[in-house]
């Protein structure tokens, strides 16, 4: 039997300059021979991977062949969209600002997502603020998802979701993330441009995007990256400190909401050493004892790993066809 | 129908798509069989709450209780019988 890596934050340190290189390379590969585009389109939303994102698509072909996106709609935080359209012109990159809360308002994105909520908080008005918040993986129980709202006095509660509410606030939600990607198509269509799409390691490997929404790409340069990682290329990249210090969020609901307290059961800088342990088969005892927590706990979160990875596939999938048509390889 | 039939009949008609009963057994893991996902749990519990009238807790939200057909069976009599003796 192999003997078990020991455990270090030093396992995901990264030889930036190679790296960018390396994506910069790929980058120009995947629209020279493969995508065929001239140029990559970016939606920048401020936060750590967009950024990274969008400075290596820089990096790779240059400013003038960047397109950035600015979408905010009436949840997103002001203080990403300020730090987004400093990062576009940081980067001297052109770009649009296009508030998406009109056309989510037109599509009943909000009011789909409000009459969800008012089923479990009938006082629920749309000056009242949400978000959602998962439990129990990181104790080895099924994950369950709360509903927290706070009224305009500053009321908080929450509640476990049921079926039909939880499905319809994810199903709202996601059109915030779909109608995006139509804005990104778009512009990647009048411009014959790629999309870039920003995913890092953790999000892909667990599936925290939205199918044909962020999980939707031409090319996906730090899906490889842990967010550690991610982090480290932001600073060799002069990425600005308030963008690497924000907390990362999903900018997706009216209350503030963590990534860790939607998703991961961990915060980030744990989470990777979390993934990169069950990768790599730390024993469950090296992970527990970095972490500082019992065997069995870090036995919960390799469990939660795997649970995530398998029941998130359909993410990753293709459409599921009769018969392949052997005719067209791609 | 006893607990373990009305749930094998659900997941065979709403999950599996077929009245093949020979596709699973009742010791079969959903997990490693991976028909159940995370909203695949949802649903089961919104067919237990309707069906045997049992309120599934946060703490009972674990493969001990939900990830077979024996396993759901046995906690949901457990449920029942806790209910009828408080």
């Amino acid at each position: 039997m192999t003997e078990s890596p020991i455990l270090s934050a030093r396992v995901l340190n990264l030889d930036c300059g190679r790296e960018v290189k390396k994506i910069a390379t790929s980058l120009r590969d995947a629209l020279a021979s493969r995508l065929h585009r001239r140029g990559l389109v970016v939606a920048i939303s401020g936060g750590i991977d967009s950024s990274v994102s969008a400075a290596l698509s820089v990096q790779a072909i240059g400013a003038k062949k960047v397109f950035g996106l600015l979408l905010p709609e009436k949840d997103s935080s002001p203080e990403s969209l300020s730090l987004g359209k400093k990062l576009a012109e940081q980067l001297g990159i052109t770009y649009l600002v296009q508030d998406i809360g009109p056309a989510l308002e037109a599509i009943g994105c909000y009011q789909w997502r409000d009459e969800a909520i008012k089923s479990e908080f009938p006082d629920f008005t749309p000056e009242w603020k949400s978000k959602i918040r998962i439990s129990g993986g990181a104790e080895g129980r099924y994950n369950r998802f709360l509903l927290v709202v706070q009224s305009p006095a500053g009321e908080v509660s929450e509640k476990p979701l049921g079926l039909k509410t939880y499905l319809q606030i994810v199903a709202a939600t996601s059109y915030k993330q779909r109608i995006r990607k139509t804005i990104e198509y778009f512009h990647a269509d009048r411009l014959n441009y790629a999309v870039v799409g920003t995913p890092n390691r953790l999000e892909y490997d667990q599936g925290f995007f939205v199918k044909n929404g962020d999980g939707s790409a031409d090319v996906k340069p730090i899906s490889h990256l842990y967010k550690s990682q991610v982090y480290q290329l932001a600073e060799h990249l002069g990425i600005a400190g308030e963008i690497r210090r924000a907390t990362p969020t999903t900018d997706t609901y009216s209350l503030p909401q963590g990534q860790d307290e939607f998703y991961f059961s961990l915060p980030y800088k744990e989470m990777d050493i979390a993934l990169w342990a069950y990768n790599h088969h730390v024993a469950t005892a090296g992970l527990a004892q970095f972490l500082g927590v019992s065997e069995e706990a870090a036995q919960a979160i390799y469990k939660d790993i795997e649970t995530k990875r398998t029941t998130t596939r359909y993410l990753h999938m293709p459409p599921v066809m009769v018969e392949p048509v052997t005719e067209i390889n791609i | 129908m006893s607990v373990a039939q009305k749930t094998r009949h659900y997941i065979l008609e709403n999950i599996l798509f077929t009245d093949d009963e020979s596709v699973m057994n009742d010791s079969y893991s959903f997990l490693e069989m991976g028909i159940i996902d995370s909203t695949g749990i949802l649903e089961l519990i919104y067919f237990l709450e309707e069906e045997f009238g049992v309120k599934v807790d946060d703490t009972e939200m674990i493969p001990e209780n939900l990830d077979s057909i024996d396993n759901i069976a046995a906690f949901v009599t457990k449920k029942r019988t806790q209910a009828t003796e408080t």
